[in-house]
């Protein structure tokens, strides 16, 4: 197994947010993560990637057969973990190419690799800038300085693209985009997909599933996982909404 | 999305290395601690000066016996025993025709620096000229140099070959009066850099000068005068280290620029001067008087500077805008960690018609030190549609650093314009999460965030010192996080 979370519990100022939950991710699979605001979708995602500020109190976290609680952010990236963000940040003065290769350069300094040479690195980005309909000029200006919404989601599915991750987690990456940069962004996952890697993708619509098709959606609610199923459970919740989810999860909680 | 917690990864301070911290052990002659005529008697004979440049140098310490040391200066440190100094340090043998003559340990001192005194192996196409304490002990291609007319020297040689020249021009633009520090140079100065670019010509090589102060309990006081001649152009660098000390040295220098009609001067710095250790002990006092006047029209002045070492820095390199259509420019990095104290900026004095001048200024703290930008823009009235241009930014790292701005503007002229923008902003934990998710580690992060705030500025220093200065910048803020 790719991933496996058993038990995990994790705790922001003291406060609960993930309340005992359970998830096994294998090759070659794509989990979604769907539920309600507030019920720890994000708070997952910054346990996996070793975000400072998150407490696990309880549970453990197994990636490629190493427990990586404790082991700090830039580890876990370089292990093959990649977060594309919800709100990704800005830095002002640094290109995108030097960010890119900065990284690139760390993640195979990790592997015992040597840097990139400069020439072969220019090719990849041109590559992989196609992939995901990425403007030229945008990897000449700061880390998503003056990007649109749609420019920053594109730019964080570029870097996955780059960094060749075994386990991508998409935090809402569908929130803030029209549906032609929904479909680039889909377009660029799905040709990312094989049997080596495996997707988290976090979302609150269906909409995104129609073009990132999932093997298994699970719903968060109150810091666990209360259902799963396969992906006809999104269409069912896009139906219905979470309140028949909810009801469900008391009641049984109640017993 | 839920809050992001407040998070200590800023927090921890630790030890960032200081890596020019070494100690040359070579034979010193030195005069005896201490400040009176007689020291200044000493100095003088020892670089057996003409009589004049002793007047001028009693003159001077006469005044300074007059002067209060300035408290005005955001930074605070006990009373400097200006009794307890040595003035002069010199390694025994002064003067050098070959490389062959240097003592091997100061050439070796001078490779630890990276610095190349060989003129045989240099490819960068840089003149150097090495300042170890208180004298110069070589300046290379001073031939090359010649052909065009260029002179590029010790200040005690051209005192002896040029005296007309540092007659005419030493104290035009900084007098002995400006101003206590600035007053003690003028009597006390050992040795540094001058520099003659002749009418017309633009200098072939980018010149350079690195201070050194080696021997303890010294001070080092040198003195810059470069001169540029009716449409000449020259690029100029200076880099500064010192050995790792217990006690605070004193290093008070003055750097003065003339430009005539059309000239242009580049002055670049990267001060690296022993900063002290992280719990603030040692470091150099960099008390530091830099002025250019745009004497001529058209004329311009650009100030570049890297500032990263020093206990404390007191330094304002400014530009006289005197001529019609002149420039001045200033273009600033500091970066204080640890117990640091920095109060630094620039005066432009517009006093010609259509003058401008710019200031960008990026200050950069961390550990419990403490940045301040302080400057002056002042149009005269008869500085007609003068502009100028401020913008004055502070990062933050941590939450036990300051930065402080002191902006003066005196405008005294209707058609002038003058627009000041300022910034502060944190390193913010969203950002080095963001780089260490990417697998780039905090320290490389810092480096990469910061070289960016910075940039506007490193990209106006030459390219042999632009890479230095990024390295410089990452490991002044080596272990500023935790």
């Amino acid at each position: 197994m790719l991933l496996n979370i058993k038990n995990l519990h994790v705790a922001i100022n003291g406060k609960e947010i993930i309340k005992g939950l359970n998830l096994g991710v294998n090759k070659g699979e794509v989990h979604a993560i769907m539920g309600p605001n507030g019920t720890g979708k994000s708070t997952l995602a910054a346990a996996i990637t070793g975000r400072e500020g998150y407490e696990i109190t309880q549970g453990e976290i197994w990636f490629k057969g190493k427990n990586i609680i404790g082991m700090p952010a830039e580890e876990r990236a370089n292990e093959g973990i990649f977060l594309s963000f919800q709100y990704p940040v800005e830095i002002p003065g640094v290109s995108m190419t030097n960010f890119m290769r900065t990284a690139l350069n760390a993640q195979r300094e990790y592997q015992g690799l040597p840097s990139v040479p400069a020439g072969e690195f220019l090719k990849l980005m041109e590559e992989k800038k196609n992939l995901v309909e990425i403007h030229a000029k945008l990897t000449n200006r700061s880390v998503n300085e003056g990007f649109s919404g749609g420019e920053k989601k594109k730019n964080e599915i570029f870097q996955m693209a780059m960094l060749q991750p075994s386990l991508a987690i998409l935090d809402e990456t569908d929130s803030g985009l029209d549906i032609d940069a929904l479909k680039v962004v889909a377009k660029g996952v799905n040709e990312l997909r094989s049997d080596d890697n495996a997707f988290i993708v976090i979302t609150h619509y269906q909409r995104l599933l129609d073009f990132i098709v999932p093997d298994f959606v699970h719903v968060l609610f109150d810091g666990k996982i209360v259902k799963t199923g396969g992906k006809n459970l999104a269409l069912e919740l896009e139906e219905k909404g979470y309140e028949w989810i909810k009801e469900q999860y008391l009641a049984t909680s109640e017993l | 999305m839920e809050n992001i917690p407040g998070t200590n990864i800023l927090d921890e301070v630790t030890q960032g290395d200081y890596k020019f911290g070494f100690y040359t052990d070579i034979e010193n002659d030195t005069a005896p601690r201490g400040l009176t005529e007689d020291t200044i008697r000493f100095i003088s004979a020892k670089k057996e000066e003409p009589e004049w440049m002793l007047a001028s140098r009693l003159k001077a310490f006469r005044h300074w016996l007059t002067l209060k040391e300035p408290e005005w200066a955001h930074v605070h440190y006990p009373a400097i025993n200006y009794q307890n100094i040595i003035y002069y340090a010199a390694p025994k043998k002064k003067e050098y025709a070959s490389l062959d003559e240097i003592d091997p340990e100061l050439l070796e001192t001078f490779n630890k620096l990276g610095i190349s005194l060989d003129e045989q192996k240099k490819l960068t196409g840089v003149a150097v000229d090495a300042v170890i304490d208180s004298v110069s002990v070589k300046t290379t291609f001073q031939d090359t140099l010649g052909k065009h007319g260029v002179i590029f020297c010790s200040f005690s040689e051209a005192v002896r070959n040029h005296p007309e020249l540092i007659q005419k021009y030493m104290g035009s633009v900084v007098p002995y009066t400006d101003n206590y520090f600035a007053a003690l140079n003028s009597a006390v100065f050992s040795d540094g850099s001058f520099c003659f670019i002749p009418k017309g010509v633009r200098c072939p090589l980018e010149l350079s000068t690195y201070f050194r102060i080696n021997a303890a309990n010294t001070g080092q006081f040198e003195r810059t005068l470069i001169v540029a001649e009716d449409s000449s152009y020259v690029s100029y660098m200076e880099g500064c280290t010192a050995p790792m000390r217990d006690e605070n040295q004193l290093h008070a220098a003055i750097v003065e620029i003339v430009a005539m009609d059309d000239a242009e001067v580049k002055y670049s710095t990267v001060q690296n001067w022993y900063p002290g250790d992280k719990n603030g002990l040692g470091g150099v006092y960099n008390f530091v008087t830099k002025r250019g006047l745009c004497k001529g029209r058209n004329s311009k002045i650009s100030w570049t500077q890297v500032e990263t070492g020093s206990a404390i820095t007191w330094k304002y390199p400014s530009c006289v805008l005197m001529g019609d259509n002149s420039v001045g420019e200033f273009y600033s990095v500091a970066v204080t960690n640890h117990y640091q104290q920095a109060d630094t900026g620039t005066k432009m004095i517009h006093i010609g018609k259509n003058t401008r001048s710019t200031i960008i200024s990026k200050g950069i703290s961390a550990g419990k030190s403490n940045n301040s930008y302080r400057g002056l823009v002042k149009i005269l009235p008869a500085a007609a549609n003068s502009r100028n241009f401020s913008q004055c930014d502070s990062l933050l790292l941590g939450d036990r650093c300051g930065a402080h701005t002191f902006p003066y503007i005196q405008a005294r002229n209707e058609t002038s314009i003058v627009e000041h923008e300022a910034t502060t902003s944190k390193i913010s934990e969203d950002q080095l999460f963001y780089c260490k998710q990417r697998g780039i580690d905090t320290e490389k992060a810092i480096g990469l965030i910061v070289n960016g705030y910075a940039k506007e500025v490193l990209n106006k220093l030459p390219m042999e010192f632009a890479v230095e200065a990024q390295k410089l910048l990452a490991i002044t803020l080596e272990g500023s996080v935790g």
